[in-house]
């Protein structure tokens, strides 16, 4: 009889465990330190064509990495975050100038960039995403050297900067002069890569919230990056991140920073429109 | 000095007489453990926290002494009765003598 009810205790915590591992139908609710509300479900927008529910990434995690988000004290990336801080009135170049010197109140000058990146730029002549832009800023108002796209100092600075759109709806532009790219990434996403020709489509939307050997494959949702991955231990860029996608497909990949990778952030920021920035979040 | 060694504490604002809280503690150091070498062979020089208290209200409320193996950024989570309002003092001892210090005040009502 012992048995019986060992096994019996043993079936539920089975389930129990089941039950509690995520799937992004849940029902979760994403606040941030009991005050900062997230959308984490919307409908998508009609131009995108196989997904009819954006879910953020954070919806297809465990409890326990859930829960590293909520509270910015439990939040790993909140060095990386410092750092990026302590760079935003570093003076540095020839012009003797830092990021505080023209945009002066962090807060009041960067709260909804993120949320609108990448965009077009009429004087470029090109869509920007927000690294573009920082290297743009050191290069051609600050007189410094250009930082490397995916590099710390970048997905520092990105990160401050996207922590001031947190929890504003993402909302990039895709008509107008920026279609043409938007149209790119969209071939991009939907295009077989690889020796195991698998296109980002294949898990992101055919099989999302599927699982891949012992990995749950959310829909690829940008609106959380910068985020801190626990595999690497640091805040991994969205173009870096990226580009280990397309890696594992055992593709030559895209070099973080070119045409191909902006055209493709642009894209895939749009699949989320409405999401909330939630930069700088926690991914596996 | 080691850059950018930043303390960050949580503490409840308020709390109730004799109720148990929890504090949070967090620093930004990079914990050289100093069995490391760089690339010419040398061995890098142990620089790390050796030691962290936290005292409320000159009382000692946690004294920990930290060795090489520590991770970077050490982190620390305990908990204190608070029997009445005043400030929990939390202070760092680094190897090279810096001392980084962060109050903070508590009121029991």
């Amino acid at each position: 009889m012992t048995t019986t009810k060992l096994l019996k205790t043993a079936g539920l915590v089975a389930v129990l465990a089941y039950a509690s591992s995520a799937s992004a139908q849940d029902d979760s609710q994403l606040v941030i330190n009991g005050e900062i509300e997230m959308i984490t479900e919307v409908a998508t927008q009609d131009y995108i064509g196989g997904l009819k529910t954006a879910y953020s990434g954070w919806r297809f995690r465990n409890s326990d990495m859930q829960a590293m988000q909520l509270d910015d004290f439990e939040n790993p990336a909140a060095i990386a975050v410092d750092e990026g801080l302590a760079s935003w009135s570093k003076v540095d170049g020839s012009e003797g100038k830092s990021c505080a010197s023209c945009h002066e109140d962090l807060e009041a000058s960067m709260a909804g960039v993120r949320a609108v990146y990448p965009k077009w730029n009429e004087e470029a002549g090109a869509v920007m995403t927000l690294a573009s832009q920082i290297n743009n800023c050191r290069t051609e108002q600050m007189g410094a050297e250009a930082w490397k796209y995916d590099g710390t100092e970048m997905t520092g600075m990105e990160a401050v900067i996207s922590l001031q759109s947190r929890g504003m709806p993402v909302n990039v532009a895709v008509d107008g002069p920026a279609h043409d790219a938007w149209l790119k990434g969209e071939e991009i996403y939907y295009t077989r890569y690889g020796q195991l020709e698998l296109s980002c489509a294949n898990c992101h939307e055919d099989n999302a919230d599927n699982y891949i050997r012992a990995d749950h494959l959310s829909q690829g949702q940008i609106n959380g990056f910068p985020a801190f991955r626990l595999k690497t231990g640091g805040l991994v860029q969205v173009q870096n991140r990226f580009k280990g996608c397309i890696r594992d497909t055992r593709a030559e990949t895209f070099k973080p920073g070119s045409e191909e990778f902006v055209a493709l952030e642009l894209y895939v920021a749009s699949r989320g429109n409405g999401l909330s920035v939630e930069a700088p979040s926690v991914r596996p | 000095m080691a850059d950018n060694v930043k303390p960050k504490v949580r503490v409840p604002k308020t709390a109730s007489a004799g109720e148990v809280i929890t504090l949070k503690t967090l620093i930004s150091h990079p914990m050289e453990s100093g069995q490391r070498k760089d690339g010419d062979g040398n061995l890098i020089p142990r620089s790390i926290i050796n030691r962290f208290t936290c005292d409320f209200n000159e009382q000692n409320v946690i004294d920990v002494t930290m060795e090489p193996a520590i991770s970077t950024n050490p982190y620390f989570e305990f908990e204190a009765i608070v029997p009445e309002t005043g400030a929990f003092t939390f202070t760092w001892y680094d190897d090279d003598g810096s001392v980084y210090t962060e109050v903070q005040e508590i009121t029991v009502g």
